[in-house]
């Protein structure tokens, strides 16, 4: 019975959340504050850890949320979870910010598909829980690639250089470090 | 099948760009080749989209505390200051939570379970079928979105076409960069650009009539030492005095530590 209760409120929280999608892009501000109140501290622990400055996190997160009240549409609620757009987001734009150059990324191009549903609360502890596991259980080497490209915003050229190892073998340990993150929830 | 066995060996040239391409850190000719690839290649665009929702999940192991309370007020004070919008009706059909059958004998609902799982099987199929068509049609609004605000740019009235000549050179290598300060887009071109040495690329700068000069994009020549980046934003509420061009680390640079090698100033009426 288990698994069927869990589809259920999963789909309840699906349900939930295209509708706060589609209020938003009514115009509702109340739905924003609603919207805020989901995903606003997953924004902040990504824009914090990334630039370890909490007031440039808290201006990211007012740029991240500004741009979705904006651009509604530049999110699919179709295909993937708004929390890992919003986590893919706020790492690109805390990048930038790093980086002191203007946004890169148009958001509207930033497709994601993503494979565990997200939208229910503890539906998605379990799924961090989950990512934390993988990367513990990592190759040291390939952890310590992928935490740097992502968290740091270090190009493959910077880590083969501060990890003295082959440009390839970086790239490889991106890619593959990426795919093993996702084998977890085939 | 010919196609096919020419993608496959295309992705597998393509695998670990692909990885760098979704963390944004792609530069110069190899973001050009890509990009170029996942206009055709569906697969791809695909594993592309896929890649950022492994991204999504490795951002979401971050942890940290809660934003403070002004962080919100904040947002909220800054979204009643925008300017309101066109409400756009967009009815979502939720779907039902059928937990009536909860209720019946339980045999019936041992039945009922394996009819759900049934239908429930081919209803992941059909969703799949969907999200593929989804994917589809997204990319073709964003490909002609692109296109077309390419198009918009080039024919603007304010289209200003800049000539960067170099100061000197036996292979004449020239540049061009067109921008629309309106559609706040640009494009670059160049020709006869001697190659950079390994690790290097060359940067396009924006000097503004005010403040330092600002990154525009890094990129290298093909064998031909031709190159060229398409579609480019302008930063906002910025006043092109010069465009410059140097050679930096690949990985691109924040202000420029070269000689300049090529510039261009914006002349009145282009």
């Amino acid at each position: 019975m288990e698994p069927v209760e869990k589809s259920s409120r999963a789909r309840g929280e699906a349900a939930e959340e295209m509708r706060l999608v589609a209020r938003i892009r009514s115009g509702e501000q109340q739905a924003m504050s609603e919207l805020y109140d989901r995903y606003g501290k997953v924004v902040y622990a990504v824009a914090l850890r990334v630039l370890q400055d909490a007031a440039a996190a808290e201006d990211v997160l007012q740029d991240v949320f500004l741009q979705l009240w904006r651009n509604p549409d530049a999110f699919d609620a179709s295909r993937g979870s708004l929390a890992a757009w919003l986590a893919v987001i706020t790492r690109h734009r805390s990048i930038d910010r790093v980086r002191k150059r203007r946004p890169e990324t148009d958001i509207e191009e930033c497709v994601i598909t993503s494979g565990p549903d997200l939208r229910d609360e503890t539906e998605r502890a379990l799924v961090v829980e989950k990512v934390r596991g993988a990367l513990a259980e990592m190759n040291p080497d390939q952890r310590l690639a992928l935490e740097m490209a992502f968290f740091e915003g270090l190009t493959h050229s910077e880590i083969a250089e501060k990890t003295g190892q082959p440009l390839g073998t970086i790239k490889t340990r991106i890619r593959s470090g990426l795919q093993q993150l996702r084998a977890r929830f085939a | 099948m010919h196609e096919k066995d020419g993608m496959m060996k295309t992705h597998e040239q393509f695998a670990d760009d692909l990885a760098l391409y979704a963390l944004g850190e792609l530069a110069g000719t190899d973001r050009q080749e890509l990009e170029e690839h996942l206009h055709t290649c569906a697969a791809c665009r695909r594993e592309l989209q896929a890649l950022r929702g492994d991204l999504g999940l490795l951002g979401l192991s971050s942890s940290g505390p809660q934003p403070p309370a002004r962080a919100k007020e904040r947002l909220l004070r800054a979204i009643a200051a925008e300017p309101p919008r066109v409400a756009v009706p967009a009815p979502v059909a939720a779907p039902r939570q059928s937990l009536w059958w909860a209720w019946i004998p339980v045999f019936a609902a041992v039945a009922f379970f394996f009819l759900a799982l049934g239908m429930w099987r081919d209803n992941r199929h059909l969703n799949d079928v969907l999200a593929e068509l989804n994917t589809q049609n997204h990319d073709l609004t964003v490909q002609l979105g692109r296109v077309a605000a390419q198009i918009r740019m080039l024919q603007a009235p304010d289209a200003v076409h800049v000539s960067l000549n170099p100061a000197k050179s036996p292979r004449q290598p020239s540049g061009t960069a067109i921008f629309s300060p309106s559609q706040k887009r640009m494009l670059f071109m160049a020709s006869n650009l001697p190659q950079v040495p390994e690790g290097k690329a060359y940067e396009l700068w924006i000097i503004p009539m005010q403040g330092a000069p600002m990154p525009a994009g890094m990129f290298k020549p093909d064998e031909h030492g031709n190159a060229m980046m398409m579609d480019h934003p302008m930063p906002e509420g910025v006043i092109a005095k010069a465009f410059a061009i140097t050679v930096e680390n690949a990985a691109g640079s924040d202000k420029p530590t070269s000689p300049i090698m090529m510039m261009g100033e914006v002349t009145a009426g282009g």
